[in-house]
């Protein structure tokens, strides 16, 4: 197992410093690079070189690099020119909220997609297998912003039941202690909060869950189909073994290998989703912060926040991978 | 559909229990592969209805500009007389949907909604497709490449595969394509965004075709007609292009249908979210954007280039499933 750790990280490197070298070349050598982007587009060519000398960018190259691998060693990424703050407070202030909002969505995801594709694959033909098929291929197809703005127009908009923006409502004056707003109001006992802040996480939670939901359910489904036609299940079957026993550990822990795998993949994909419903649900993650930093040409901020959730993303991978050789040992014998 | 196929009995003399269609015609029972995949699709009505709405729409958007010309819709055109002064919203029931506006127009502007989405949907295929054909590129040369010479090769391209899936690409697409400014390219305005698109979306996306292809070329590679191939003399590239690619035409046409719904659902996202196609110009992402700051004037608004959108990626990934099913009948 330590070998196998040993050797994951070792993989990592090469991801991290490709990463690393699509940030350099995006940032310093592109149209749009920092020197445009302090100076405007109509800088002329003195100004932009007097720049470029400030900033080191007249250097060579590898000590550019150099630099540049130092500063993010370092989570020196420069302030946000919106407001004035280091973009590593930024990026810790705002983590959270997109942390518990990509939890709250898988966690529904989980929940529903893996007993709803069983159920599908044990009646199949029926009316819960069409219609999960059915429902997860509109999930995939319908765009995450397209159903967010629907969820909010109906149960915000129209029926009023649930708020349309925000994390939490502003006369609700909860302490922060691990910026999960659900969590903290569970820890200081201010219920209240807590359940106002669970409120405004439906709808974001649900629009996000769409996807990982969708594929779920089909993974689910079909790998469980495949796993029934097994000869171990029939053999576990005709012995007499209780159903629930049969369904345990031969189908679904076999089952959910695959699952797994893609629970892991969509994770990271969640942080994609989350920049989408954020924006429409005004949450105040990492999420609104991006879109926000777009129409603003922030920069440090665009950069910043992407080589992190970056780095977020790779590290999920290889939690998922480790996470994989748990529970199939088949893998670890190579 | 399955056009391709048929022209490409190059190498006849491949084995006839060759998986994928393309390999050949095999005589004995009179039907060629393409042909058992045609009647194979045929029975997917699914995938047909996909096809046909497929084939719908590409002629809207190839005929955007003489439909605009005949029947007189301008998606630019302020109909200030159609919005309520006072709410911004669109007079009447529906969004303003009368005869003249069959999907009514939109709020704020009243500018035509059918105008608006015929004028989407040839950026939004135009993009669509125009990235695939970049992944499609990228991923076949490195694929067959890293398949067919192994080795240190392999590792290199696998590593760089890897490396780009890797990354969440929406973040990387929206600050690539927020940082390019007008010029770049000698382009600006609407070519410009529309050649950033294409080139950052099939930048990203070419792994996911690298990888089939890869995998394709290496057990291909294994095959007795390369190796017999081989043994008469055959150099790589006559083997490549002679002998492996009439047998990846098929799977190539496959994932790339199923990779345009995945780029038009891309383009929208960045669309929606500032960084696509810029505004006066209609694009369904955008429309959505539209939608979403204006929804308390307009809530049906957002239908109409959301269920484009909806419309469009579904009928794809039909057509897609459908076409993998009928020509790769082992894979799921």
């Amino acid at each position: 197992m330590l070998r196998l750790v040993i050797r994951r990280l070792l993989q990592l490197i090469p991801t991290l410093l490709g990463l690393s070298v699509l940030l350099f070349v995006w940032l310093n050598r592109l149209p749009g690079g920092p020197a445009s982007a302090i100076l405007g587009e109509r800088a002329t060519e003195a100004e932009v070189a007097r720049i470029n000398k400030l900033l080191g960018l007249d250097q060579p190259l590898y000590i550019q690099y150099g630099r540049f691998l130092k500063r993010i060693a370092e989570l020196d990424l420069g302030t946000s020119t919106q407001t004035g703050q280091p973009v590593w407070d930024e990026f810790t202030l705002r983590f959270p909220a997109t942390v518990e909002l990509s939890i709250a969505a898988m966690i529904i995801a989980i929940a529903v997609g893996i007993p709803l594709g069983y159920l599908a694959a044990r009646h199949r033909g029926g009316w819960l297998d069409l219609g999960s098929v059915t429902g997860s291929l509109i999930g995939i197809c319908i765009p995450v912003f397209f159903l967010a703005l629907i969820l909010k127009g109906i149960f915000a908009v129209e029926m009023g039941i649930f708020p349309t923006t925000g994390r939490q409502s502003t006369d609700i004056n909860a302490t922060d202690i691990t910026g999960f707003a659900v969590l903290d109001g569970l820890i200081t006992g201010e219920f209240d909060a807590s359940w106002d802040a669970l409120v405004h996480l439906v709808l974001p939670a649900v629009t996000l869950a769409s996807i990982p939901l969708a594929v779920i359910v089909r993974m689910t489904r079909a790998s469980v189909l495949e796993v029934v036609g097994e000869d171990y299940v029939r053999t576990a079957e005709s012995k007499g073994l209780e159903r629930k026993v049969v369904r345990g550990r031969h189908i679904m822990r076999n089952a959910l290998l695959p699952v797994v795998t893609a629970v892991g993949l969509l994770t990271g994909s969640l942080l994609s989703g989350a920049v989408l419903t954020e924006s429409v649900f005004t949450f105040g993650g990492i999420g609104s912060f991006i879109r926000t930093a777009i129409s603003e040409r922030d920069y440090p901020v665009l950069v910043g926040f992407i080589m992190f959730i970056a780095l977020i993303y790779v590290l999920i991978n290889l939690l998922v991978d480790l996470a994989y050789s748990l529970i199939d040992p088949r893998v670890r014998v190579h | 559909m399955t056009a391709p196929l048929e022209t490409t009995s190059a190498s006849a003399e491949a084995q006839p229990e060759a998986v994928l269609a393309g390999a050949g015609a095999s005589q004995i029972e009179g039907r060629s592969l393409g042909q058992i995949a045609w009647t194979r699709f045929k029975r997917d009505k699914a995938a047909v209805a996909g096809g046909i709405v497929v084939i719908g729409l590409v002629l809207m958007a190839a005929l955007a500009k003489p439909i605009q010309a005949v029947f007189d819709l301008d998606p630019n055109k302020f109909h200030q007389d159609l919005v309520d002064p006072a709410l911004q919203a669109p007079k009447g029931a529906w969004g303003g949907m009368s005869w003249e506006h069959p999907l009514g127009v939109d709020p704020g502007f009243g500018r035509d909604l059918l105008a608006r989405v015929i004028e989407g949907s040839w950026v939004s295929l135009l993009v669509a497709v125009g990235a695939t054909l970049v992944s499609v590129t990228i991923g076949v040369i490195l694929g067959v490449i890293a398949g067919y010479y192994g080795g240190w090769v392999d590792s290199v391209v696998s590593r760089l595969m890897d490396t780009f899936l890797a990354f969440p690409l929406l973040l990387f697409a929206i600050s690539l394509s927020a940082s390019v400014q007008d010029g770049f390219w000698g382009l600006t305005g609407l070519p410009l965004r529309i050649a950033v698109l294409i080139f950052v979306i099939g930048f990203f996306a070419w792994p996911y075709i690298g990888r089939i292809v890869r995998a394709q070329t290496m057990s291909l590679r294994e095959r007795e007609f390369v190796e017999a191939s081989r043994s008469l003399g055959a150099r790589g590239p006559f083997i490549i292009f002679r002998e492996l690619m009439p047998n990846l035409v098929a799977p190539i046409l496959v994932y790339a249908t199923l990779l345009i719904p995945t780029n038009i659902l891309f383009e929208a996202a960045l669309s929606f979210l500032g960084v696509g196609i810029a505004p006066p110009q209609a694009s369904w992402g955008g429309m959505l954007t539209d939608a979403a700051d204006r929804y308390e004037a307009d809530l049906q608004y957002m239908f109409v280039p959301g269920l484009a959108i909806f419309i469009t990626v579904l009928a794809f990934n039909l057509l897609g499933d459908g076409l993998r099913d009928a020509l790769d009948p082992r894979s799921k």
